[in-house]
């Protein structure tokens, strides 16, 4: 595992105006804390024609300005920072966030299915899910979608062969050994476990959503009259 | 300002401009005009900004019916628009009176259409934007597309002097076969020889499943090496990504930030708009270029961009 950390950052075009920075290909916190780590350097750096930038599992997406920069220049740019960043040995803060969660019947259609094919109760599944802490290692796929990991392989559960046309705002999804929030209604495959009255995402907040890449999350289970309340009270 | 009363909505109607940037990371696609390019010149031929919102309007238009007197201009695919049952000219500005009722024929060409009015559509900005995100439910009218008794607001701004015409030899022709250039990767590395050279000698169709989400495309299959899936990443519009079956999906506005598929290619910024008015059944064929003649093809495109913005309106 040590020499993995000296797999070199790879420096990929895409398109005429981005850049992609890879670091590696798998899903771990040390290689998600690399991508966060540049994320965060060249905010800090602002270099010239640098437009946006896009932290995900492991790599990061650089989209610039043709007009005020090219392919060449920035990629020297940027490899003068992550050279910095080894030596760094950059700590970015992380906050702790947790969601509340009622799990199964009509709020997690799937925690039936989950249960029965680990030959688990129920309880147990929410029990497994719930006591670990998950890394937030990007917002994807729709506004304010949190890809969280890992959950336990005792619950690890692939995604339904036909996604569903509607998951409800709020369903908690497992997918594989990701967990995730739908923060908005969307299509979705991944297989729903409970649902959390928590709002993750909101146009007019800035930033837009709750978490970031990063963050720390937890799940904590809640009764079906919590979440009527907490429904009530926002 | 009340500028018109939705009578009919069309197929597909929505306010948008060129679309909300530096959300991508917060899982907000880009979303914004389909063909910028058309956008913009409608924008321009009534002396608003590249910026201000508009109509997209897709293959089939809306009726629509002036609340107050106007400068229009329609532009994008041919959609033989008509101002109470008189066709009017696309690509110049037009004047509308209070009362008049705005609608159009069958799309002949091209997928999407754009109307543009003084001023600019006035809905909320949203994140810096106005463009509609559907599956978001936010931006435009209620995060939705337009439908029937919808009041589209306009800005206003004091009438134009002049009326502008779009000189003919700058006004795009679209074809049935379109010919789309491609900077190869980022990750070209997992396809065979063979699946390149498939990917850029083969003639793909644009499949029903085709809209501002994305184009899926139906043709030769695509050889990967080992493997279709990555460790999700970034997606933008123009990416080309091929899953397992081996067919191509182009990533357009609407899309997904984030997706799991290799991506074998991406669009050249100047023919993402070319694209966007493919419709069901178009052939497209892709052709692999450098990064440097991508910038070529770029800097061209500014060009005219701004040569257009010298001849066109500047009030």
């Amino acid at each position: 595992m040590k020499n993995e950390t000296s797999i070199p950052a790879r420096y990929l075009p895409f398109g005429d105006s981005a850049l992609l920075v890879e670091f590696g290909n798998t899903i771990d916190p040390e290689t998600n804390q690399k991508v966060i780590s540049l994320d965060r350097m060249i905010q800090k750096t602002k270099i010239e024609g640098v437009e946006e930038l896009v932290p995900t599992y492991r790599s990061l997406l650089i989209r610039y300005n043709p007009l005020k920069t090219d392919y060449e220049t920035l990629v020297s740019h940027v490899k003068t920072l992550e050279n910095t960043l080894k030596k760094a040995k950059l700590k970015t803060e992380s906050r702790n966030i947790v969601i509340p969660v009622v799990y199964g019947g009509e709020y997690g259609p799937d925690l039936e299915y989950v249960a029965e094919r680990h030959g688990l109760t129920r309880e147990k599944v929410v029990e497994l899910h719930s006591e670990r802490q998950y890394r937030v290692y990007m917002i994807g796929f729709v506004a304010g979608f949190p890809y969280l990991g890992e959950v336990t392989d005792e619950i690890s559960t692939p995604r339904l062969e036909t996604p569903r046309l509607r998951v409800p705002a709020g369903s908690v999804g497992i997918a594989e050994k990701q967990t995730g929030v739908y923060p908005c209604e969307a299509p979705g495959g991944w297989r729903i476990i409970g649902k959390t009255p928590l709002k993750l995402f909101n146009p007019s907040w800035q930033p837009p959503t709750l978490l970031k890449p990063g963050d720390a999350v937890r799940f904590k289970p809640i009764s079906e009259t919590e979440f009527k309340v907490l429904v009530g009270g926002q | 300002m009340k500028v018109f009363q939705v009578l009919k909505p069309g197929f597909f109607t929505t306010v948008q401009d060129l679309g909300r940037f530096d959300y991508l990371r917060y899982g907000i696609p880009i979303c914004g005009a389909m063909d910028s390019f058309s956008f913009i010149v409608a924008n321009l031929l009534v002396g608003n900004h590249s910026n201000d919102a508009g109509l997209e309007m897709t293959l089939i238009g809306p009726e629509l019916q002036a609340l107050s007197e106007a400068q229009i201009a329609i532009t994008g695919g041919t959609i033989s628009p008509r101002i109470n049952e008189r066709d009017v000219p696309m690509w110049q500005t037009l004047s509308i009176q209070e009362d008049d009722v705005l609608s159009f024929g069958k799309m002949e060409s091209g997928c999407r259409a754009y109307l543009s009015v003084r001023g600019g559509v006035n809905t909320p900005l949203v994140l810096g934007s106005r463009s509609t995100y559907v599956r978001g439910g936010f931006g435009g009218i209620d995060g939705r597309q337009v439908k029937s008794g919808d009041v589209v607001e306009g800005f206003g701004a004091s009438p134009l002097m002049t009326e502008y015409v779009m000189p003919g030899e700058f006004v795009p022709q679209f074809m049935r076969n379109v010919k789309v250039r491609v900077i190869l990767g980022p990750q070209a590395d997992m396809f065979t020889e063979m699946g390149m050279e498939t990917f850029l000698s083969s003639a793909y169709k644009v499949t029903l499943e085709a809209d501002r989400m994305g184009y899926r495309l139906d043709g030769p299959e695509i050889e990967h090496k080992t493997r279709a899936d990555i460790v999700s990443d970034a997606l933008f519009p123009g990416s080309v990504q091929v899953p397992k079956n081996g067919k191509p999906i182009v990533i357009m506005r609407d899309a997904q930030t984030t997706g799991g598929y290799a991506k074998i290619a991406v669009v050249i910024t100047a023919d993402v708009s070319v694209l966007g008015q493919a419709r069901p059944n178009d052939i497209v064929e892709f052709v692999k270029v450098t990064m440097h003649q991508a910038q070529e093809k770029l800097f061209e495109y500014r060009k005219l961009l701004e040569s257009l913005e010298r001849i066109l309106a500047k009030e």
